[in-house]
C-alpha cells in the first residue's frame, strides 16, 4: 500500500518533469501589461490585471505549450512619455513580444507607432477613443470603443418615447465624442436635443447644470462624465433636486454604472438606463463561472468590464498563440488574431479583421437591486455591434 | 576705478567661473551611463529633459528667488509648439526647438509683468492661475491640439539629417544630453556674469539693489523670461522625443512635480536641479518597478527621510558633508 | 436665486475643506500641504464609521475630527516639530512627502474606488421656495460654515489662547519669556487645524467623492482659498471663498463655455489687485 502510493507519486513527478522538460525547450512567452497600477486611475489597473491574471491562472500559467510571464509598469494614467518608456524598455529590455493593457486613451496613442517600429502585437483592454486601433496596424482591441457603446442607448431612447434629450458631457476629447455619437444617432432618428452642456472636467460642484437640467425639463438626460466623484455627485445631486421625480430620466454610457462605481453612488442609482458590454449579472455560464472564479481569487472587489477586458485580452493571445503554434512574430500573430472569435463571459465576440477592432452584442441595461447589491439588469441589446465611429 | 583694480576685484568671481574637476567628472556621468544601461535609454533621455526643465526653475527660483508653481505652463507651451510644428510638416527638431524657445519666452515676457507684483505665495497662485488657464484653453482647443486625446500625427525628421530617431532611443539621448549641456553651460555663464550676480543680489537683499543702480523689475522679467524659454525647450524635447504630447504637459502635477524635485536637489545651485532629478527619477523608476501600486509610498518616505536629514536638498547635504571632511564642497 | 444660494453653499464647501489650512499655514506660518491628506483621513473615518460601525451621520463628523487630530497630534510630536524653523520649500517637500505615503496607505486600505455615503433622510432632499430651491445639506454646511467661522474668529482674537498664539507665532522666544508654553500652544493649534481638515473632509465625501487621490486632488482650492483670503485671517477665508463659489457656479450656470476658467481668472485677479500673501510675512522673519 505505502509502497504504491510511492511509486504513484514517483510517476507523477517523473510524468511533471517530462512536462517541463518539453516547456522548457521552447522559450516563456514575455507578456508585458502598461496600467495605470496607481493614481487617480488605479482601479482600471487593478481591474484589468484582476481579469488577466485569472485567465493565467485558470490555464495554469501556459498558453500553447510556452510558460507565460506577466510584467505589469505602471505608468500613473495619463502621462504618455511613461507609458512609452514603459513600452520600449519593456521590448528592449525584457523582451516582451506582446505589449498589453493601456488604460486610458493618449497611453495607447504614445505607443502606438513604437508596436509599429518593433512590430509587436499590442491588445488594446480599455483605451476607448475609435481611432486607436488606426494608428498601428499592431493594434488589436478586445474592449469597447466609445461610439460603439454610446449609440446604443441613443436607439434605445428614440424608440422608447424619449424625444427631447437634455446631452451633458465633460468638456474633454471623450465627452465631445460620446456627445458626438449620441447626437449623430438621436437626431437622425427624429430626436430632439434641447439643450447641451459641456461641464469642466476639474468640477467640484455640478450644482449649476444640475440646476439648468431642471430649468430645461427634458424628458432625459444624456450623461458622459469621467468616472469618479463627478458621476456619484451628479448621481446624488440628480434626486437630491427632485429631477427624477420631475419625470427626467437619466441615460448613459454603461460605464458611468460599472460595478466598481455602483455601491458609491447607493440606491440613487436605482433606474438609470445605460449601455455597455458587460455586466456581473449577464445570464450565461461562462459569466457564473467568471464571476465564481472572480469572486473567490478577489473577494474584495466586484467584477466589472474592465476585468473582463484583462481577461478576454489574454483569452484573445491564448487562442492566437494556439492557432500559430505558440509563435508570437509580430506578422504571423496578426494575421491569426484577425478574425478570431469566441465566447467571453460578456457573450459571443469577435476581432473585426478588417478594423482589427472589437466586435460584441451592445446590451441595454436598466440599474436594479438584485439580491442586495445593485446590478446592470440587460433588458435589450444591439447584437454583433460593429464601432460606428469607424464608418 | 582702474581697469587693473576692477580685475582684481572681481577675481573670486573670475575664479568661481572656473570648471572643476568634479564638475567634468560629473558629465562623464551620463555618458558611462549609456554603456552601462544600454537598456534604459528612454528613461535616461527622460532624465535629461527633467533635469534641464529643472534647471530653467532653478534660474527663476534658485537664482531671482522667484516661486512658481506654474512653470509647466512654459513647458507644456515649448512642448506643443514643437508638436504642431512637427504635426504640420515641419519636423526638423532644432527648428522645433526655437521656436518653442521663442514662444515660450513671449509667454514669460508678458506674464512676468503679473508675477513681479506681490510676495511669494501670491507669486505662486498667479503663476498656478496662468499655467491652470493654459491648461484649460488647451482642453478647449481640442480640434487643435487633441486635448486629453493628444496630439497625433507628430513626424519628427532625422536630426541634423542623418540621425534617425530609433526604437532604442540612441538618437534621442543623445541629443537632450547635447542640448541639456549645452544650455547648461550657457547658464552657467550667465550665473556667474555680473547679471547673474546682480539677480543673486536681489534675492537676498532686494531693498539695496535699487541703491546700487540694479533695474530690480528689469532684471527679474529678463531671468524669468529666459528661465520660461529654457522650459520651453525642454518642452519640445519632450515632445519630440515621445512623438506625442498631451494635456498632462500642462497639468499642475508636473509643476508641482518639479518644484518638489529642485527643492530636493536644491535650488539655488546649478548642480542642485540636475541632482535632484537624477535623484527623483530613478527613486521613482526602481520604486515603481518594485511595486507598481504602492511605489508612492516609498517615495514619499524618500522624501520626509531627506527633508528630515538633509535640510536644503541634496545639495545641502553634500555641501555639509563636504565641509565637515573640509574638502572644497561648494560645487556652485 | 437658487444660482446664488449654490453659490453661497459651494463657496462654504470650500471655505470648510480649507479653513484648518488656514489655521496651519495662517497662524503657524507652517506650510501644511498634507492638509489634504488629513481632510482625506477624516473622510476615510467618517465614511467607516457611518457603514461598518453604524455610528449616525451627526455623530460621525465630530469623531471623524477629533480622531483625526489625534493622529495630527502624533505627527505633531514625532515629525512636524523638527520643521518649524525650516524654510517654507523644505515644508512642501515634507508635507508633499506625507501626501504620497497617504495616497498609498488610502489605496492600500480603502481600494482606488470612490467611497460610498449615505446622508440621514433628515439631510436630504430640497426645501422649495418660490424662485428658490435650497437642498437641505448645503443649507447644513452653510450654517456650520459660518459657525466655525464665527467661533474661530472669536477665539483667535478674543480669547486668551489666541493672544497666546499669536505671540508664539510672532516671536516664540519672547513669547517663551512671557512664560507662554510655546510647544504647547503650537501642538494644540495644530490639533486645531487637523480637527479642522478632518470634519471638513467627512462633510466634504458628500459632495467631492473619497478617494485615495483626494490628497492632492483639491490642493488647488485649498491654496487658492488661503492666498486670497490672506494671512491667517479666517474672515479673509471665508469671504474669499464665498466669492469664489458664487462665481464658479454663477459662471458655469451662465457661461459653461468659459466655466473651467472662472475660478483661476478670478484668483488671478484678486491677486493681482491685492496682493498681499503669506509668505512675504515670513520675508521678514
Amino acid at each position: 500500500m505505502e509502497f504504491r502510493k510511492h511509486f504513484a507519486l514517483l510517476a507523477v513527478a517523473l510524468g511533471a518533469s517530462v512536462v517541463s522538460l518539453s516547456v522548457a525547450a521552447v522559450e516563456p512567452l514575455k507578456i508585458g501589461m502598461i496600467l495605470p497600477m496607481s493614481g487617480p486611475f488605479a482601479s482600471y489597473g487593478k481591474q484589468i490585471e484582476h481579469g488577466a491574471r485569472l485567465y493565467l491562472q485558470e490555464h495554469n500559467n501556459t498558453f500553447a505549450g510556452r510558460k507565460v510571464e506577466l510584467i505589469v509598469k505602471d505608468d500613473t494614467g495619463v502621462a504618455p512619455e511613461i507609458s512609452k518608456r514603459a513600452a520600449q524598455e519593456l521590448v528592449v529590455k525584457d523582451k516582451v513580444e506582446i505589449l498589453a493593457g493601456f488604460g486610458l486613451t493618449p497611453s495607447a496613442f504614445a505607443v502606438a507607432p513604437l508596436a509599429t517600429q518593433a512590430k509587436t502585437p499590442m491588445v488594446v483592454m480599455n483605451a476607448a477613443s475609435s481611432s486607436i486601433t488606426t494608428k498601428s496596424d499592431y493594434v488589436l482591441r478586445v474592449s469597447h470603443t466609445l461610439p460603439q457603446i454610446t449609440a446604443p442607448i441613443a436607439s434605445w431612447a428614440l424608440k422608447n418615447n424619449i424625444k427631447k434629450v437634455f446631452t451633458l458631457v465633460a468638456d474633454y476629447g471623450p465627452g465631445h465624442d460620446a456627445e458626438t455619437q449620441f447626437k449623430k444617432t438621436f437626431t437622425a432618428g427624429g430626436g430632439e436635443i434641447v439643450g447641451e452642456v459641456r461641464t469642466p472636467v476639474k468640477s467640484p460642484d455640478l450644482a449649476p447644470f444640475l440646476q439648468k437640467i431642471k430649468d430645461v425639463k427634458p424628458d432625459a438626460v444624456f450623461l458622459f462624465l469621467p468616472p469618479g466623484e463627478q458621476t456619484v455627485g451628479f448621481i446624488k445631486g440628480f434626486a437630491e433636486r427632485g429631477l427624477a421625480k420631475a419625470g427626467i430620466r437619466i441615460i448613459a454610457t454603461g460605464d458611468l454604472t460599472e460595478e466598481d462605481q455602483l455601491d458609491a453612488m447607493g440606491d440613487n442609482a436605482l433606474g438609470i438606463i445605460n449601455s455597455l458590454q458587460y455586466s456581473e449579472v449577464h445570464n450565461s455560464p461562462e459569466n457564473k463561472a467568471y464571476t465564481a472564479a472572480y469572486y473567490k481569487a478577489y473577494p474584495k472587489d466586484r467584477p466589472n468590464y474592465m476585468s473582463v477586458s484583462g481577461y478576454d485580452g489574454m483569452q484573445l493571445i491564448a487562442k492566437t498563440l494556439e492557432k500559430t503554434g505558440g509563435d508570437a512574430n509580430g506578422a504571423k500573430f496578426m494575421a491569426a488574431a484577425k478574425g478570431m472569435a469566441w465566447v467571453s463571459p460578456r457573450g459571443a465576440i469577435s476581432i473585426d479583421a478588417e478594423t482589427r477592432d472589437i466586435v460584441q452584442t451592445i446590451y441595454v441595461r436598466k440599474v436594479e437591486k438584485v439580491g442586495g447589491k445593485l446590478q446592470n439588469v440587460e433588458f435589450d441589446q444591439i447584437a454583433n455591434f460593429k464601432d460606428p465611429g469607424k464608418q | 576705478m582702474t581697469t587693473l583694480a576692477l580685475q582684481a576685484g572681481l577675481a573670486p568671481v573670475r575664479r568661481a567661473d572656473h570648471w572643476r574637476p568634479a564638475e567634468l567628472v560629473f558629465w562623464l556621468l551620463p555618458v558611462a551611463a549609456y554603456f552601462i544601461f544600454p537598456d534604459n535609454l528612454v528613461l535616461l533621455t527622460q532624465i535629461a529633459i527633467t533635469a534641464l526643465f529643472c534647471l530653467s526653475l532653478d534660474l527663476i527660483l534658485g537664482y531671482a528667488g522667484i516661486v512658481s508653481l506654474g512653470h509647466a505652463a512654459f513647458f507644456g507651451l515649448g512642448a506643443y509648439a514643437a508638436g504642431l510644428l512637427a504635426a504640420h510638416g515641419f519636423g526638423d527638431p532644432l527648428l522645433g526647438l526655437g521656436v518653442a524657445a521663442v514662444v515660450a519666452a513671449a509667454l514669460g515676457f508678458v506674464t512676468s509683468l503679473l508675477v513681479l507684483r506681490g510676495a511669494d505665495l501670491t507669486r505662486l497662485m498667479v503663476t498656478l492661475g496662468v499655467a491652470m488657464m493654459l491648461y484649460e484653453l488647451a482642453n478647449k482647443l481640442t480640434p487643435i491640439t487633441g486635448g486629453v486625446d493628444g496630439l497625433q500625427g507628430i513626424e519628427v525628421l532625422p536630426l541634423l539629417g542623418p540621425f534617425e530617431f530609433d526604437l532604442y532611443g540612441k538618437t534621442a539621448f543623445w541629443y537632450a544630453l547635447a542640448v541639456l549641456f549645452v544650455l547648461f553651460w550657457v547658464a552657467r555663464r550667465i550665473v556667474h556674469s555680473p547679471f547673474g550676480l546682480s539677480l543673486k543680489g536681489i534675492r537676498l537683499n532686494v531693498g539695496r539693489m535699487p541703491a546700487l543702480g540694479t533695474p530690480v523689475n528689469a532684471r527679474l522679467a529678463a531671468v524669468y523670461t529666459l528661465g520660461a524659454a529654457y522650459a520651453g525647450i525642454a518642452g519640445a524635447l519632450l515632445a519630440q522625443t515621445t512623438q506625442f504630447v498631451a494635456l498632462d504637459v500642462l497639468s499642475f502635477n508636473r509643476s508641482a512635480e518639479l518644484l518638489l524635485i529642485l527643492v530636493l536637489g536644491g535650488s539655488g545651485s546649478l548642480y542642485g536641479a540636475l541632482i535632484g532629478t537624477i535623484v527623483f527619477m530613478s527613486a521613482h523608476h526602481l520604486l515603481s518597478e518594485l511595486n507598481p501600486q504602492y511605489w508612492q509610498f516609498w517615495l514619499g518616505a524618500l522624501l520626509v527621510v531627506i527633508v528630515l536629514f538633509a535640510r536644503d536638498g541634496v545639495m545641502g547635504g553634500l555641501r555639509r558633508i563636504g565641509a565637515r571632511f573640509g574638502a572644497n564642497g561648494g560645487t556652485k | 436665486m437658487t444660482v446664488i444660494f449654490d453659490g453661497i453653499a459651494s463657496g462654504m464647501l470650500l471655505f470648510l475643506i480649507s479653513v484648518g489650512l488656514s489655521v496651519t499655514l495662517g497662524l503657524m506660518n507652517f506650510v501644511n500641504l498634507a492638509h489634504g491628506a488629513f481632510a482625506m483621513l477624516g473622510g476615510y473615518i467618517g465614511v467607516t464609521l457611518l457603514n461598518h460601525a453604524g455610528v449616525p451621520f451627526l455623530a460621525a463628523l465630530p469623531l471623524a475630527a477629533v480622531a483625526t487630530a489625534l493622529v495630527g497630534v502624533l505627527f505633531e510630536r514625532t515629525l512636524y516639530r523638527r520643521l518649524y524653523g525650516a524654510t517654507h520649500l523644505d515644508q512642501v517637500l515634507f508635507s508633499i512627502g506625507l501626501v504620497f505615503m497617504s495616497i498609498s496607505t488610502a489605496h492600500y486600505f480603502f481600494g482606488a474606488q470612490q467611497q460610498p455615503l449615505t446622508l440621514p433622510d433628515f439631510l436630504q432632499g430640497q426645501i422649495n421656495l418660490p424662485g428658490l430651491d435650497i437642498g437641505i445639506y448645503r443649507l447644513f454646511l452653510v450654517i456650520l460654515g459660518l459657525a466655525i467661522a464665527i467661533g474661530l474668529q472669536r477665539m483667535v482674537s478674543g480669547t486668551r489662547f489666541g493672544a497666546q498664539l499669536r505671540a508664539s507665532v510672532d516671536n516664540p522666544r519672547a513669547a517663551r519669556g512671557m512664560g507662554i508654553n510655546v510647544e504647547r500652544i503650537f501642538t494644540l493649534t495644530f490639533a486645531l487645524g487637523t480637527a479642522l481638515a478632518g470634519l471638513g473632509g467627512a462633510l466634504g465625501v458628500e459632495m467631492l467623492g473619497l478617494d485615495p487621490t483626494f490628497a492632492v486632488k483639491y490642493i488647488v482650492y485649498f491654496l487658492i482659498v488661503v492666498a486670497v483670503g490672506g494671512s491667517g485671517n479666517i474672515k479673509g477665508s471665508l469671504v474669499a471663498s464665498l466669492i469664489l463659489g458664487i462665481f464658479d457656479v454663477a459662471g458655469k450656470y451662465y457661461v459653461p463655455e468659459i466655466g473651467a476658467f472662472v475660478i483661476y481668472a478670478v484668483m488671478v485677479a484678486m491677486l493681482i489687485f491685492r496682493p498681499q500673501g503669506l509668505f512675504g510675512r515670513a520675508a521678514s522673519r
